[in-house]
């Protein structure tokens, strides 16, 4: 115990260092998902990856990454109710001693299975809900998923599991942040996040088409201040920003290889969800490695680790052990240069990237339509 | 729900069902886990809120505390940590 004072402050007792650790780990189980999202984070080529691993795989990818020490587990996709072994997935993940969090857009969440993952120990979902208007959800997701959705959540709540309503933001959908407020109140549902689109992957293809103004911004965050205000400790609201607006870059899973692990469908372990658009990487595989080597040893887990393959202005900067560079993904789509500082940072050489896409955003307004995710897109 | 006023030592208090409060081997401290979060704790903020789990009012906690580790003036401190833990929604008051 301290001798200068038995309990110590808050910010003393908070921390988000692993020590090394991969306290998060997320199994994508799929690619599959029956929606359409023009926003989606997988892969371009995502019909490429065919060979899920099997249930016995993915428990011993549970097995070893507990006993590396992680401690939250999310299960996504894709649409992770399309694997038939998701309960028997969690029940395992809950005798193993995880956290376990469901990542779902609710296609597939009947009650049935509600019941089965409540039974399996599953401690909380997340749900993706774009707009209270059906027609204008069903639009941007590309199929009659409104009605799923809405059931879905009420679903959750009626299970009593904790829940997180994730609404990904874009410009198509950012005045519909006060009717989505007012559906989780009614609920009771205890989070509400405002995940401001991050473009990679289908968003970075529909991004001229998806950022919204400044304006909108500024207006959806003074509907989040005044639910905040109003509803206090019953409601906790998320509002993250795009980083296309910031000059500060985002510190991405708190640093490559610090605390997060992907497992990607196919067995692919990756720093984040993201990290298959940098080229020239060879991911290791579950299937080919122990999970130990790949956190601890592996290659790509090392590249971009700690601060020794900083470039300038990152190498000397005072913010990289708070920023840690920003995203590598961000800084390999939009300069080439995995290395390289992230463009939404101000002191990069190539930040004016980053107000040129905005510009060229603001000006196109094009109308020639989202480009919904589908299989067999040509990337060139 | 607080209204601001200021813990008593006949408050009886629990960890919020939101967030779960255990032992974790591999970090050698206690975590608290919550929907896509966790705070791991230090020593003495760990060993408050293991009390809090067992023990309900915070009076008893406090003696508690004190007598396991011989020490006079910690309940100042323990109240403080109790007040920033509920300002958190980490506990609430059952009574």
């Amino acid at each position: 115990m301290s001798e200068a004072g038995f309990a110590s402050s808050a910010e003393t007792t908070v921390t988000v260092d692993g020590h090394g650790l991969p306290l998060w780990l997320l199994l994508e189980l799929t690619y599959r998902c029956p929606l359409k999202c023009p926003w989606c984070n997988n892969p371009l080529d995502f019909d490429v990856y065919r060979e899920e691993l099997s249930t016995a795989e993915w428990i011993d990818v549970l097995r070893q990454g507990r006993a590396l020490g992680a401690v939250q587990l999310g299960f996504s996709g894709g649409e992770p109710m399309q694997r038939r072994d998701l309960e028997e997935l969690v029940g395992e993940a809950t005798r193993l001693g995880y956290y376990t969090n469901l990542i779902t857009s609710g296609m597939g969440l009947s009650q049935t299975r509600l019941g089965a993952l409540r039974d399996a120990g599953l401690k909380q979902i997340q749900l993706s809900l774009q707009a209270m208007d059906a027609d204008l959800n069903n639009r941007l997701v590309g199929a009659e998923a409104h009605a799923h959705k809405l059931a879905a959540a009420r679903a959750i709540k009626a299970y009593g599991f904790p829940m997180v309503l994730n609404v990904p933001v874009s410009r198509h959908n950012i005045g519909e942040a006060s009717t989505l407020l007012d559906f989780a109140e009614e609920l009771g549902i205890e989070y509400v996040e405002f995940a401001n689109l991050q473009y990679y992957n289908w968003a970075l293809v529909n991004r001229s088409d998806l950022l919204p103004t400044r304006e909108q911004i500024a207006a959806a965050e003074r509907v989040v201040a005044e639910r905040r205000a109003r509803l206090g400790r019953r409601m906790t609201i998320y509002f993250v920003i795009s980083d296309y607006y910031d000059d500060r870059p985002k510190a991405c899973m708190k640093g490559w290889g610090n605390i997060h692990l992907t497992i990607a469908p196919d067995g692919a372990a990756l720093p984040c969800q993201e990290a298959r658009v940098i080229t020239g990487l060879e991911f290791p595989n579950v299937r080919d490695h122990a999970l130990e080597w790949i956190w601890r040893d592996s290659p790509v887990f090392r590249k971009f680790r700690g601060e020794d393959w900083m470039q300038e202005p990152c190498r000397t900067c005072p913010e990289r052990g708070h920023d840690y560079g920003g995203c590598r993904c961000q800084a390999f789509l939009l300069t080439g240069d995995a290395a390289a500082t992230d463009p939404v940072c101000g002191r990069s050489p190539h930040h004016h990237l980053v107000g040129e896409a905005v510009a060229m955003a603001m000006a196109d307004r094009r109308s020639n339509g989202l480009i919904m995710r589908q299989r067999g897109f040509n990337v060139a | 729900m607080s209204n601001g006023a200021p813990l008593q030592r006949s408050d009886v208090v629990e960890l919020d069902p939101r967030y779960l409060f255990r032992w974790e081997e591999r970090q050698q401290a206690y975590v608290l886990l919550y929907p896509e979060g966790l705070v791991k704790l230090n020593a003495t903020a760990g060993a408050i809120l293991a009390e809090v789990a067992n023990t309900a009012e915070i009076g008893v906690l406090i003696d508690n505390l004190t007598e396991k580790h011989e020490q006079q003036d910690i309940a100042g401190d323990i109240l403080e940590f109790l007040e920033q833990s509920h300002e958190r929604g980490w506990i609430r008051i059952k009574r």
